[in-house]
C-alpha cells in the first residue's frame, strides 16, 4: 500500500513540477545566467551599473536605496556614490521622465524594474544584453535577438562593441538545431520559411571597451543585482528555511516518539 | 479549574461539545497515510485565515494600489513576505490536500451509505474553495489576476440571453477594474470564509455522528463491543490515539511547506506566476492565459470542448458538471463494497483511468494547445487538428465516462467478500 502511496503522490507532485510553463521563447537558446546570489561584490558592481545606466529612464520604485545596505554597502556610501535622484536614503528610486515622455521617445514608456527578474527570469535578462545588434530599419538602430523589435536602445554598447546579425539557412530542422547547439551560445533558431530553416547568431563588428568576458562578467553582475533587487530578501529567506526545516525534523522525532509510546497497546 | 469547567458546563455544553466531537470521538484503528489530509486541510484552513487576517492590514483593494500594496508588504512590513508567502503556497497547498482527501474518499467508498451528506459537505467545500481561490487571485492585481478574472467572468457572459447581463452583474462594471476588485475582496475575505467555516463545521458534524469509514470499509459501530471498554472492536478513541499521530502528520506537512515557503516560493511559476509580476493592464493582453494550476483540469476540458451553434456555453456547461457530478457519487455506485481493497477490476481501472485522465488535463491545462503539434493533414477527421486538443477531448471524455458508467461498471465487478474485522 505505502509503495502505491508514494508513487501516487510522486505522479501528483510531477504533474506540479514537470514542464513549467515553458510556452515563452521555445526557439531561443539562451546562454545560463552566471549569478550568486551571495557574491556582495558582483552585486554591489551591478547596483553601480543600475544606477547608472538604468536609473535614468527606468525606474524601480518598490526599491529604497537604504535597502542596498542588504549587499553590504552602508549608507554614507549609498548617498555619495549611488544616489544621483534623491538626497533622501529612504528614498524609492524613482526617475524622473515620466510615462508619456518615454512613449514619445522610445514609444513605450521603460517598464519599472523593481520586481523584472520574477516576470522574466535570470538567463533571459542576461542573454537580452548580449542580444543587441545593429538594425538600420529599427527605430533606435538597434534590435534584440531576445526581444525582437525592443523599443531600447542599446545603453551599454560602448562596453560591448557592436555586433551583426548572422543568419546561417539549413535545409532540415535537425541540421538547423545541431548547429543551434553546437554555437554554445545565445543563438535563435527562426520559424521555418520555405523549408529553409535559418540560424541567427551574433557576430562583433566593432569591439567595445571591455573585452567580450569582460562584458559578460558585467552584465552578470548586473542581472545578479536585478535578481535581488526583485526579492531582496531572498537570502534572508533561505538561511530562515535552514533553521525552519532542522526545528521541524528534531520536532518530528519527538512527535513520532509520542505516537509510539501512545500507539503501543494498540493491536 | 475543575471548577470552573463545571461552572461552564452548567451553562454551556462545552464537555460534551468536546467529546462528541473528538475527546471521545470512537474511530476505527486502521487509518493510514490517506487519512492524514483531513486534519491537514483543517490546518491550512486556519493558517489561510490566520495570514490573511494580517495580509488584510496592509492590502489594499484599489485598482490604484493594489499591486503596489502587495509588493510593500514583499519589502517593507517586517515579516510581510513571510506572512504573504505562508498565504499563496498555502493557497496551493491546500488544493493538494484536498485533491488528496477526495482521492482517498474514492478509494475507500467514504462517500457510500451514510456518509452520503458528509460527502455533500465535502463537495460544497470544494466547490466554495474554488471561489474562494478565484476571488482571492484577482487581489494582487498583476496580469495573470485580471486577464484570469477577465476569461472566467466571461464565461459566465456564454449564457445565452442573460449572459451579457450576469457579466456586468459580476464584474459591477462592462470589463474588469476597481469595482470588481473592491467586491471581489468582500467575497474573498469575509463571505466565502464565512461559508467555509459553516460548511466545515458541517463536513465535520455529519462525519462525527455517522463515525469515519476505515481502508477496510468495515462498519465498525456494527460490531460487537469489547466488554472491557465498551468499545467496538476495532474502534479507539479518536484523542489521544490519533491527536498524536496526526501531530506527526502536521510536522512531516509543516516540512514541506516550509521548503517550498524558504525555498521556492513561486514552485517554478506554478505557486506564484510570473506574469502576476507585471502590474494588471487592461490595454495589454498577454499572450498565454493559464489559470493556477488547480483549476487546470477543468480549463482543459473548457478548451476541448468545440463551439456548436455558434456558441463557447457548451465548454462551460461541461466544465461545470464536472464539478457538480461529484456531488451524484453516493448514488451512483451500486457496488457491494466501499473500499478498493475488496472492489474487482473494472473499478481499479476506470479509478486509475480517471486519475490519470485529470493529472494530464492538468497539465494540458497548463500549455498552449499547440504543445504537441498537429496531426498530419492527411489524416482522416483528425487532419491538422491540434494532437493536444484531441487528447484533451479524449480524457475529458474518460473522465465524464467514470463517473456516468459508474452504476453498470460497480454493480457488474466481482469483489471479494470484505472481513468483519478491520486488517490493520
Amino acid at each position: 500500500m505505502m509503495n502505491k502511496t508514494v508513487a501516487l503522490l510522486a505522479a501528483f507532485l510531477l504533474a506540479a513540477i514537470a514542464g513549467p510553463a515553458a510556452s515563452s521563447g521555445g526557439d531561443i537558446r539562451l546562454e545560463p545566467a552566471p549569478g550568486n546570489r551571495l557574491d556582495l561584490p558582483s552585486l554591489q558592481r551591478g547596483a553601480r551599473t543600475f544606477v547608472n545606466y538604468c536609473l535614468n529612464c527606468h525606474s524601480a520604485r518598490f526599491m529604497r536605496y537604504n535597502r542596498l545596505t542588504d549587499i553590504g554597502v552602508d549608507l554614507s556610501m549609498i548617498q555619495d556614490n549611488l544616489m544621483f535622484a534623491t538626497d533622501r536614503i529612504g528614498d524609492t528610486m524613482t526617475v524622473a521622465m515620466s510615462p508619456q515622455d518615454g512613449r514619445a521617445w522610445f514609444g513605450v514608456p521603460p517598464p519599472d524594474l523593481s520586481v523584472i527578474a520574477r516576470v522574466r527570469g535570470t538567463d533571459w535578462l542576461y542573454n537580452y544584453f548580449l542580444g543587441f545588434y545593429r538594425d538600420d530599419a529599427a527605430r533606435s538602430g538597434w534590435n534584440n535577438l531576445v526581444f525582437p523589435n525592443v523599443g531600447m536602445p542599446h545603453v551599454l554598447s560602448r562596453y560591448s562593441g557592436t555586433n551583426r546579425l548572422v543568419t546561417t539557412e539549413y535545409e532540415d530542422h535537425e541540421k538547423a538545431e545541431a548547429a543551434a547547439i553546437a554555437a554554445r551560445s545565445l543563438v535563435a533558431l527562426a520559424p521555418a520559411r520555405d523549408h529553409k530553416y535559418v540560424v541567427e547568431s551574433l557576430a562583433l563588428e566593432t569591439p567595445g571597451t571591455l573585452s567580450q568576458v569582460e562584458y559578460k562578467a558585467m552584465v552578470a553582475d548586473l542581472v545578479n543585482y536585478l535578481d535581488y533587487m526583485g526579492e531582496p530578501v531572498k537570502n534572508e529567506r533561505i538561511s530562515l528555511g535552514l533553521v525552519a526545516l532542522l526545528y521541524f525534523v528534531l520536532l518530528f522525532v519527538f512527535a513520532y516518539w509520542l505516537k509510539r509510546e501512545y500507539w503501543k497497546d494498540i493491536h | 479549574m475543575e471548577k470552573l469547567l463545571n461552572w461552564i458546563d452548567a451553562r454551556f455544553p462545552l464537555t460534551a461539545l468536546w467529546e462528541s466531537q473528538w475527546g471521545k470521538y470512537v474511530a476505527p484503528k486502521n487509518f493510514n497515510f490517506w487519512y492524514y489530509f483531513g486534519s491537514l486541510a483543517a490546518l491550512v484552513l486556519v493558517m489561510q485565515i490566520v495570514t490573511g487576517i494580517f495580509l488584510t492590514m496592509n492590502y489594499k483593494p484599489d485598482a490604484a494600489k493594489a499591486f503596489d500594496s502587495v509588493e510593500y508588504i514583499m519589502r517593507d512590513v517586517p515579516w510581510g513576505w513571510f506572512i504573504r508567502y505562508l498565504h499563496s503556497t498555502g493557497a496551493s497547498l491546500f488544493f493538494v490536500v484536498v485533491y488528496l482527501h477526495m482521492f482517498r474518499g474514492l478509494m475507500y467508498g467514504s462517500y457510500r451509505k451514510p456518509r452520503e451528506l458528509t460527502w455533500i459537505f465535502g463537495c460544497l467545500i470544494y466547490l466554495v474553495l474554488m471561489g474562494e481561490a478565484f476571488f482571492g487571485y484577482l487581489l494582487p492585481w498583476g496580469q495573470m489576476s485580471y486577464w484570469g478574472a477577465q476569461v472566467i467572468v466571461n464565461l459566465f457572459s456564454t449564457v445565452p440571453i442573460i449572459g451579457e447581463d450576469l457579466g456586468v452583474w459580476i464584474r459591477g462594471d462592462y470589463t474588469i477594474s476597481d469595482v470588481t476588485l473592491n467586491r471581489f475582496f468582500a467575497y474573498h475575505v469575509i463571505a466565502m470564509p464565512l461559508v467555509l467555516l459553516g460548511l466545515v463545521a458541517a463536513h465535520l458534524m455529519a462525519l462525527h455522528e455517522t463515525g469515519s469509514n476505515n481502508p477496510d470499509g468495515v462498519e465498525i459501530k456494527k460490531q460487537p463491543h469489547d466488554p472491557a471498554t465498551g468499545l467496538p472492536l476495532d474502534g479507539i478513541y479518536s484523542h489521544p490515539y490519533y491527536s498524536v499521530k496526526d501531530i506527526v502528520g502536521v510536522v512531516v506537512f509543516l516540512a514541506i511547506f516550509s521548503v517550498i515557503v524558504f525555498f521556492v516560493p513561486d514552485m517554478g511559476g506554478y505557486f506564484l506566476e510570473a506574469n502576476n509580476f507585471l502590474p494588471a493592464d487592461p490595454l495589454k493582453t498577454p499572450e498565454h492565459i493559464a489559470p493556477v494550476w488547480y483549476f487546470t483540469p477543468y480549463y482543459a476540458m473548457l478548451r476541448a470542448v468545440p463551439s456548436f451553434l455558434n456558441s463557447q456555453f457548451w465548454g462551460v456547461i461541461v466544465m461545470g458538471v464536472a464539478v457538480v457530478i461529484f456531488f451524484f457519487l453516493p448514488w451512483l455506485d451500486r457496488g457491494p463494497v466501499k473500499s478498493i481493497r475488496y472492489r474487482g477490476p473494472l473499478y481499479k481501472a476506470w479509478l486509475a483511468a480517471f486519475v490519470v485522465s485529470f493529472l494530464i488535463l492538468g497539465y494540458l491545462g497548463v500549455v498552449p494547445v499547440t504543445v504537441w503539434g498537429q496531426f498530419p493533414e492527411n489524416w482522416w477527421l483528425l487532419g491538422a487538428a491540434d494532437r493536444a486538443t484531441v487528447v484533451a477531448r479524449v480524457l475529458t471524455t474518460v473522465y465524464f465516462l467514470f463517473f456516468l458508467l459508474m452504476p453498470w461498471y460497480t454493480a457488474i465487478d466481482k469483489t471479494k467478500p470484505v472481513p468483519e474485522r478491520v486488517t490493520g
